[in-house]
């Protein structure tokens, strides 16, 4: 059994980390700190999950959501996706094992996978409404944000939602506010199976090595961690028995990356644009300077007179 | 009527100097909405594109009011646009002549229009602005909507709503520079800003850029 993290002093205690532990903020630049926070991470063993949900009506309690009542359509989804009240959600999928036979029920809970390199930062408009926190944490400051649904574009995991009423975007915190005072997330707390457990991104890679060894050793012999490199890696990673094909878990990208055409969007476009609207305007002055103004001449005037004369 | 390059509320009145009608005061309340709709568009937008123009959303009352001003900012755009583009599209068909006049581009610029083939009601260089104007705002107003993420996001993949942005901030930085050399020509071309305040421009000024407009007007209005 992994150690979970102790349940903290009742007493008031000085937040952890805050302001000055920012790596990164949307449309701005932030001076790195000097001194940088022990990466965090959670890390969710599906082989472990019992489908329980316990991990999202903690998300919805410690987080003060309440989920509309939906419509049952046949499947454990509940609700159907990702909202703005349901930051994060068991995805149930049924998966018949053709080497085994077996028939196996992948429960995967989804959420923000909090990026090393966040692709909803990256194209975030408004300044400092999508922060970076040296120890890992992605989060929205939703007094920053204006609601234009480019974070939606930019996640490789189609994880932030836009809310119905104040069209702002919401996502999974990492329980940011309990982990500033040195507790674990709410989701982590709830797990009665340890499916779920939270730690520093060192301490839960060794646990997630001790957990894909008893795996391999019961037959799941691609079982692995998913700790994507191609988004710098995540601070929250999945224990997977199937790791070489994360697209059985209901579509988890098998190597994941900020989408070029973002990339393309929030890097080469902004500098040439401006740069084109630029020169386009210096092409005018300079011509108006060596050119002079196009004027109409006297000559042309008599002209025209000429040509109506007597048409009146 | 189709080979003259002349449209119904043009006019000519003799004296000293000749007064011409050039736009109708439909065209140019038509053409200020226009107008005033791109600015507005230009510098929201600008201020949504690089963090360096974010300040610029302070004219709409911030970041929220920017975001949703924009669109609908648009929707005004595209149809008061559309009302520019039937009032204008017919004399702004392209012909032999045109081509012969934008393959001397350098006498355009140097201002010689001697050397140049007499020009209808528009030049090469307007139709130019006005037909890639509509193209562009074609692109702008589709791509636009299939970035509009308060109403039409769950109509679209987010791959093909990444491409829509991709597409509009393009298409926009094109229009903005189109919108330069508009302004700029007007500007340049002394006795332009006329034609769409008071909607009449001098005689020499129609003689010297659009002698065979003030020609066919002649022929035809009296």
């Amino acid at each position: 059994m992994f150690t979970p993290v102790p349940n903290p002093t009742t007493n008031p205690v000085p937040a952890k980390f805050g302001e000055q532990d920012l790596v990164r903020s949307s449309a701005s630049t932030v001076t790195p700190p000097a001194k940088r926070l022990t990466e965090v991470a959670k890390l969710i063993d599906v082989s472990k999950c019992i489908g329980c949900k316990a991990c999202q009506v903690a998300c919805l309690q410690w987080n003060n959501l309440t989920e509309e009542i939906g419509v049952n359509v046949g499947v454990y989804d509940n609700p159907h996706d990702l909202t703005e009240n349901t930051w994060t959600l068991m995805r149930f999928t049924e998966y018949e094992n053709a080497e085994t036979g077996n028939l196996e029920w992948l429960i995967r809970k989804d959420g923000c996978m909090h990026c090393a390199d966040p692709g909803c930062l990256k194209a975030c408009p408004a300044p400092g409404a999508i922060v970076q926190y040296s120890n890992g944490i992605v989060d929205f400051v939703h007094d920053k944000c204006i609601g234009c649904g480019y974070c939606v574009k930019g996640c490789p995991f189609n994880i932030p939602r836009l809310a119905k009423a104040d069209s702002k975007a919401y996502k999974c915190t990492l329980c940011v506010d309990r982990l500033a005072v040195g507790q674990g997330p709410a989701c982590q707390k709830a797990c009665p199976t340890q499916a779920i457990v939270f730690g520093t991104k060192d301490e839960m890679k060794e646990w997630a090595d001790h957990r894909i060894k008893d795996l391999k050793s019961r037959g799941f012999s691609n079982a692995g961690l998913y700790n994507p490199p191609g988004v710098g890696g995540t601070h929250v990673m999945y224990v997977l028995q199937h790791a070489d094909r994360p697209e059985i878990y209901a579509g988890l990208p098998n190597n994941p990356t900020i989408s070029p055409i973002v990339e393309v969007w929030k890097g080469v476009t902004k500098y040439a644009g401006l740069a084109a609207i630029g020169a386009f305007a210096a092409i005018g002055f300079i011509h108006h300077a060596i050119a002079g103004p196009n004027r109409v001449t006297e000559e042309d005037e008599k002209n025209a007179e000429r040509l109506t004369e007597g048409r009146s | 009527m189709s080979n003259l390059e002349v449209d119904t509320g043009d006019g000519v009145h003799p004296g000293k100097p000749v007064i011409v009608d050039r736009y109708t005061v439909g065209a140019r309340i038509n053409h200020w909405i226009t107008a005033i709709s791109l600015v507005l568009l230009a510098l929201s937008g600008l201020a949504l594109y690089s963090p360096s123009l974010y300040f610029l959303t302070g004219l709409f009352g911030g970041g929220q009011l920017t975001r949703i001003i924009h669109p609908w900012i648009g929707v005004v755009l595209f149809f008061s646009f559309t009302g520019l583009f039937f009032r204008f599209f017919r004399l702004n068909l392209w012909k032999k002549n045109d081509s012969v006049w934008l393959s001397r581009l350098r006498e355009v610029l140097a201002g010689d229009e001697s050397k140049l083939p007499e020009v209808g009601k528009y030049n090469a260089g307007q139709k130019v602005v006005f037909w890639s104007m509509s193209l562009l705002i074609l692109i702008l107003i589709v791509s636009g909507v299939m970035s509009w993420d308060e109403y039409f996001a769950s109509y679209f993949t987010i791959e093909q709503r990444r491409i829509a942005v991709l597409v509009h901030s393009g298409a926009a930085i094109a229009a903005i520079c189109v919108w330069i050399v508009h302004v700029y020509a007007g500007i340049w071309v002394r006795g332009t800003i006329g034609a769409m305040t008071r909607g009449q421009v001098t005689g020499g000024w129609a003689w010297r850029h659009h002698r065979k407009w003030l020609k066919d007007l002649v022929t035809t209005k009296h």
